[in-house]
């Protein structure tokens, strides 16, 4: 087996830039993430976290700078990363009104598995999930922590080498959160890179790096502890309140 | 089962609330609500729900999504009429008086509502006349909010950003002198910096005398409630001042920092005397099941026993939060396995 | 604590302020707009030039039995017409026209009699006969005003080089061929006013009341003092002005292109135009509280309005020719009456007394639809 730092980045950013007319949305942010990693990719509404992840899963073509994503360049080849990675949203994942099994077949088909490949890895799915008595309920009747840990798994049905994980726990309860953090974790160690926004702070510490996004440019980046000792801070609000608020006045400990 | 808790000023009795109409009589200012219950088909998004908000507090409903918040909420404002129970707001019933509520309540709905080809000062003006008034003429409610939304009176709505939204959303809500607030998830979605912001907004405006009822999923701005209702499957588990909450958690705590994260979660699960072992952020909260032991002692055997597993650790007792409540609380998790 | 208002003026400014949004939603949806206006000038263009294709260059045949000088004055006259004319043929006999008339290679014939020349001298009553192929009722009718355009304008040329002039002595026959009962273009065209005007003020509101439920700005509208009706009301409002300029526009149009007479009263015309719009409107209005998404509310307002309108409200086909559960049913359609009152003004200048009835069916009917919309609007979230 390659050795870890021989092994193709799983993200590869170099000066990535997105200009709208005269509005610069992503300035020049360099980063990388390597594979089994869980990155955390920060920010406040409107940094530019958006455009820069929807250029990473090539739904957007750069104005300058390249990225690569598996090995993929974002400006050339899009169609062969839109095929080779996961991606999970609040706004869309699954489909509410087809059943969970209708669901695995219909993403297994997209991601181009084989029929046996889908049949294996679906109850292979279901069983992992505790699914497999609700194989024909609708989606739309699960609650959100299934639903999210469903959608999450049927990202990885075609065993991608990174999957994009666009705020996954919104709304759901402790629990579950935590959950979903331990398939998280159990997904990097098979060797997928996650690259997961959230704006719960106190999962942005179960990152093994994260980068904070302000303005276009990355403002930090590093490991948890790294970036708050730079910054000289206790804990991730504060830096987060530091950089997205300079000038703020921060409250009285 | 529902449990009330409070500083000391009467409530109703947990359980079924006694009668309908005499227990629901109550001061104008103040929401009370008795065995609120409302099905959709199946599921049942609200079962038996009693509570009471008094005036001029700010009171929370904490809560994951499919708690039955928004539900709540919108048979309050009289969006919904209940399957069972009763409920008042400003001494009216939002099944019966439900024109004279819609012109006293201000309301915040769950998702973003507001005209997006309109600008913040239109969006602004359009409610403002709607109930009868002008944004002149109110300014003196709206202006810390309206201090921060004017820089971009001129701009759609459409093109704000989330917390920008957020805020045009309470300073609508806000617009017409209601004199209750109901505010559904109003920081869903929005980034931490602005949340923080958004909730120094509510304090002042609850500062000037004005009830709110919040909910939110976010367990860290419980805090920031006069009290608060934890609530999940349609039921509230508990109803308390924060602090008090917190206080009623049943066993001693501790928390975990050290290097091997992973390696201590799963060695603290086969601890003998664990109850709960979970992350929070950069360390674990270890519940252990000895209710009464002394904390202190608890933590400096728990670091030996890691030290060794060859796990050193920084061990503390700690007070719990309003999410270590919550887990406790929670009946079960959402989630099949 | 907000002091109490006295209710009627707080209405009225909540009344206002409603319309003033959707004043503003509509300027600010600038591509909707330029449907909204350039569809009923694009549909009349389309359905004009449709009509219009044949009616340049219609193949004329005169029949002299006996040529002489009027005879060749009359046909250099048809042959100067070219832009409008081309002359095809010269026969002595209509009979030998048969043939050509069957295949299309004459569309019109002008029979003149013997002695033309002659009887027109004397001062005789001379029969001309203007045949022209009704095959297609849209094309007949122009063709046939043309050629006796011609005529008259010849006639009257004629009659100002000759001192003592007695007026017109040509009785001109017109026949139709192939068509006796024409539906003639000046019947068409009111119905196609009022179908221009229904589709496009049903589209226009029935999409108003379903958007605000899908972007979920309902909600806030519902916790708030605005009534059903200041909501119906307030959407139907703004779109009448939209819904004149159409009228005008469409009214204009087919004058210019159409040259349908207008012999009765304009502002009545405009007036009973805008009362049919606010018709049409409040069908879009009723649709629009019905449906969930507006997909479905556009889907529910083309097939609603577009097809009992083309089909069953006498605008293409006679009431008359229809079958008796479809004519009852014709009753019901607002377009129906529309098209009675507009071709009353526009073909037989027909005043408010004589379509007192029609008038007050429509109102009745808007009226009704409006109290239907108010009533269907929820005052609450379905579910």
């Amino acid at each position: 087996m390659t050795p870890p730092a021989a092994r193709p980045l799983a993200i590869d950013a170099t000066a990535l830039t997105r200009r709208f007319g005269s509005f610069t949305a992503v300035d020049a942010i360099t980063f990388h993430v390597r594979p089994g990693e869980v990155f955390g990719f920060l920010g406040a509404n409107g940094a530019g976290k958006t455009t820069a992840m929807r250029m990473l899963i090539g739904l957007l073509t750069p104005t300058e700078g390249e990225a690569t994503v598996a090995g993929w360049s974002v400006a050339t080849e899009s169609e062969q990363i839109r095929r080779n990675i996961g991606y999970m949203s609040q706004k869309f994942s699954l489909y509410d009104d087809l059943t969970v099994g209708e669901n695995v077949e219909l993403y297994g088909g997209i991601y181009g598995l084989t029929d046996a490949e889908i049949r294996d890895r679906r109850s292979a799915l279901l069983a992992r999930l505790g699914l497999a008595t609700h194989e024909r309920s609708f989606v739309k009747s699960l609650p959100l922590g299934w639903k999210q840990q469903l959608a999450f798994s049927v990202a990885l049905l075609h065993r991608p080498k990174i999957v994009f994980l666009d705020e996954p726990t919104g709304g759901v309860d402790p629990i579950t959160r935590r959950k979903f953090w331990e398939m998280i974790y159990e997904t990097a160690a098979g060797g997928t890179a996650v690259l997961v926004t959230t704006h719960y702070l106190d999962e942005a510490e179960y990152c093994d790096r994260l980068s904070i996004m302000v303005d276009g440019r990355i403002a930090a980046m590093g490991t948890p502890d790294d970036v708050k000792r730079a910054a000289g801070v206790a804990s991730l609000d504060e830096l987060f309140l530091r950089l997205t608020r300079p000038g703020a006045v921060e409250p009285a400990a | 089962m529902n449990h009330q808790a409070d500083g000391g000023a009467s409530n109703p009795a947990s359980g079924p609330a006694s009668g309908g109409a005499a227990a629901l009589a109550a001061p104008p200012d103040t929401v009370r609500a008795a065995n609120l219950t409302k099905r959709f088909g199946d599921v049942v998004a609200l079962d038996r729900v009693s509570f009471d908000v008094r005036a001029g507090e700010l009171f929370g409903f904490i809560g994951p999504d499919g708690a039955g918040k928004t539900t709540l909420f919108r048979l309050l404002v009289s969006l919904f009429t209940p399957d069972e129970g009763e409920s008042r707001v400003l001494g009216l019933d939002p099944v019966k008086d439900l024109w004279e509520l819609r012109r006293r309540v201000g309301y915040m709905p769950g998702r973003f509502s507001l005209y997006p080809d309109l600008s913040v000062h239109e969006n602004l003006a359009f409610y403002a006349s709607v109930f009868g008034t002008t944004v002149e003429r109110e300014m003196a409610t709206i202006a810390p909010i309206y201090h921060q939304l004017a820089p971009f009176a001129g701009r759609r709505a459409a093109a704000l950003s989330g917390g920008m939204k957020q805020k045009l959303a309470l300073c609508c809500a806000l617009v017409h002198a209601p004199e209750i607030l109901f505010l559904d998830e109003p920081t869903t979605g929005v980034d931490a910096v602005s949340r923080k912001e958004f909730w120094d907004l509510l304090a002042r405006l609850r500062a000037g005398g004005l009830t709110i009822v919040v909910s939110t999923p976010y367990m860290d701005e419980a805090s920031r409630c006069d009290r608060v209702a934890l609530m999940q499957h349609g039921r509230i588990l508990r109803i308390d001042r924060p602090a008090a909450v917190t206080a009623a958690y049943p066993r001693p705590l501790l928390a975990v920092t050290g290097a091997d994260r992973l390696g201590m979660l799963a060695a603290l699960r086969a601890h003998p005397h664990a109850a709960s072992v979970w992350p929070f952020g950069a360390s674990l909260h270890f519940t252990d099941d000895r209710a009464g032991a002394d904390p202190a002692s608890l933590a400096g055997e728990l670091a030996a026993w890691l030290r060794e597993r060859r796990l050193p650790a920084e061990v503390r007792p700690i007070e719990a939060t309003i999410e270590d409540a919550f887990m406790y609380d929670m009946v079960d998790a959402d989630q099949p396995a | 604590m907000s002091p109490v208002r006295p209710p009627l003026a707080g209405a009225f400014s909540a009344f206002r302020g409603f319309v003033v949004k959707e004043v503003r939603h509509i300027l600010r949806d600038w591509q909707t707009l330029l449907i909204l206006i350039g569809m009923p000038v694009a549909q009349v263009l389309l359905f004009g030039y449709a009509v219009r294709s044949d009616v340049r260059g219609v193949k004329l045949a005169i029949v002299e039995p006996q040529p002489d000088a009027a005879t060749q004055s009359l046909r250099a006259r048809f042959e100067g017409a070219t832009g409008t004319f081309t002359l095809v043929k010269v026969v002595r006999n209509v009979a030998e026209l048969d043939t050509d008339f069957r295949s299309g290679d004459v569309r019109q014939a002008i029979v003149l009699p013997t002695d033309f020349a002659g009887r027109l001298g004397r001062d005789e009553r001379v029969p001309v006969q203007v045949v022209t192929d009704g095959a297609d009722p849209n094309t007949g009718g122009i063709m046939e005003a043309d050629a006796l355009a011609v005529l008259r304008q010849w006639h009257v040329a004629r009659e100002a080089g000759t001192p003592g002039a007695q007026g017109v002595r040509i009785d001109v026959e017109t026949r139709m061929r192939f068509n006796p009962t024409l539906e003639s273009v000046n019947l068409f065209v009111p119905g196609l006013i009022a179908y221009v005007l229904t589709i496009v003020s049903a589209l226009m509101t029935a999409i108003t009341i379903v958007r605000e439920k899908e972007l979920g700005t309902m909600e806030m509208l519902l916790v708030s003092p605005l009534r059903p009706r200041q909501i119906v009301i307030g959407k139907v409002a703004p779109y009448v002005l939209l819904g004149f300029l159409d009228v005008v526009l469409v009214l204009g149009a087919s004058q210019v292109i159409f040259h349908v007479p207008l012999r009765g009263n304009v502002p009545l015309l405009l007036a009973e135009s805008t009362l049919y719009t606010l018709t049409a409107l409040s069908m879009g209005i009723v649709i629009s509280t019905a449906a969930s998404t507006q997909r479905v509310a556009m889907m529910a307002a083309l097939a609603g309005t577009m097809l009992p309108t083309m089909l069953i409200s006498g605008f293409i086909f006679p009431i008359a020719a229809l079958p008796w559960p479809l004519r009852v049913l014709s009753n019901v359609v607002p377009a129906r009456w529309f098209i009675i009152i507009v071709r009353g003004i526009m073909l037989k200048g027909a005043g408010l007394a004589d379509l007192w009835r029609e008038t007050l069916i429509l109102a009745g009917i808007t009226t009704a639809l409006i109290a239907v919309g108010i009533r269907r609007l929820a005052v609450r979230l379905t579910g």
